[in-house]
């Protein structure tokens, strides 16, 4: 359950980067979550309303944007998505491919509500 | 709709502290294992007879992780090292703060060896750096074959894969072989040993190859 420790770094990450005064218009957050970053979407945005609820942001929910896991094999160079667990490259057979992406995890952006006016 | 543009790691302040708790490391000479298994793979026991054949060749100190007890620091305790607990309070990891917390009660120039004991759990570990110079996972082999397959980012940072208890091998329907060739699938770098830390098998070839790195840092 180290979603919960996400949800608050994520939090804690919105709260240094948006105006105290602009909270409550925050609507969503966007995070990018790669395939291989070991984390349970559902659980993370479930978390991530727990963790809000009550606090200035709790109109904002998580928009969670997947990074599909592809990776370069170290022997033949070839490029290639990786669908299981099994870093073995499909055309040499060589194991261990280095990672190209798919191992994100990071806070995008926030996008604030226009139409609220902001709190003086 | 206004957008407000961030591009931050969600990890960013975990790998800092990390960054900071390496560097400290670093300057002290110090060795630093990160030891991180399912819960019962037998850490514990790991470090208990580690301690044993190390104690008189180098400088060992410990942090012991656990959710709710000091047990296992009460066990590492009788061999005359410094240890010193983190209770996480439920929490499912050990971060790189806790670590610079409990470090601090140790004198780091006395220390050439830190085994940091890290909650019992593949999964939510694998994300949070310490600082160590690597992470050495341990598998029971009642665990079975798969498990490399199951928690793959584990095994994807990990430098040392231990595989303990081989001497439960008659009873359990599991192939040592079968454990070597998944976790190699994941990572083909990992260094492999074979243990049964109870009776002692197999913890001299760890030992040594323990010594052999501390010998390489400190060159």
């Amino acid at each position: 359950m180290h979603e919960l420790t996400l949800a608050a770094g994520i939090l804690d990450i919105v709260q240094h980067n948006v105006l105290a005064a602009d909270a409550a218009r925050v609507r969503a957050v966007r995070v990018r979550v790669g395939d291989l970053a070991g984390v349970v979407p559902g659980s993370l945005q479930f978390c991530f309303e727990a963790i809000v609820t009550g606090t200035p942001f709790a109109a904002a929910s998580l928009a969670i944007e997947r990074v599909a896991a592809v990776a370069e094999c170290r022997e033949c160079g070839c490029t290639t998505g990786l669908s299981g667990p099994q870093f073995v490259c499909p055309a040499c057979g060589a194991l261990g491919m280095a990672v190209l992406c798919g191992e994100e995890l990071q806070v995008v952006d926030v996008e604030l509500d226009d139409a609220m006016a902001r709190a003086s | 709709m206004s957008v407000v543009t961030i591009e931050r790691k969600v990890l960013q302040k975990n790998d800092t502290l990390a960054a900071a708790n390496r560097e400290r490391f670093a300057s002290n000479g110090l060795l630093v294992l990160n030891i991180v298994s399912s819960p019962g793979a037998g850490k514990t026991t790991l470090l208990e007879a580690t301690i044993e054949q190390l104690r008189d060749r180098a400088r060992i100190a410990v942090v012991e992780g656990d959710v709710q007890t000091d047990l296992d620091a009460q066990r590492v305790a009788k061999y005359g090292v410094p240890v010193v607990q983190i209770v996480t309070n439920g929490g499912c990891h050990l971060e790189a703060n806790l670590v610079a917390d409990a470090v601090g009660s140790l004198d780091l120039d006395q220390v050439d060896l830190l085994l940091i004991e890290n909650v019992g759990n593949l999964v939510c570990p694998a994300n949070f750096d310490l600082g160590e110079a690597m992470k050495v996972v341990v598998l029971s082999t009642a665990e079975g074959a798969d498990k490399p397959l199951k928690y793959p980012a584990m095994f994807r940072k990990a430098a040392v894969l231990i595989i303990n208890k081989v001497d439960l091998l008659p009873y359990v329907s599991v192939d040592v072989a079968e454990i070597r060739r998944h976790a190699l699938q994941i990572n083909p770098y990992l260094v492999i040993f074979e243990t049964a830390a109870t009776s002692r098998l197999g913890v001299t070839e760890w030992c040594d190859w323990l010594v052999a790195k501390l010998t390489a840092g400190h060159a």
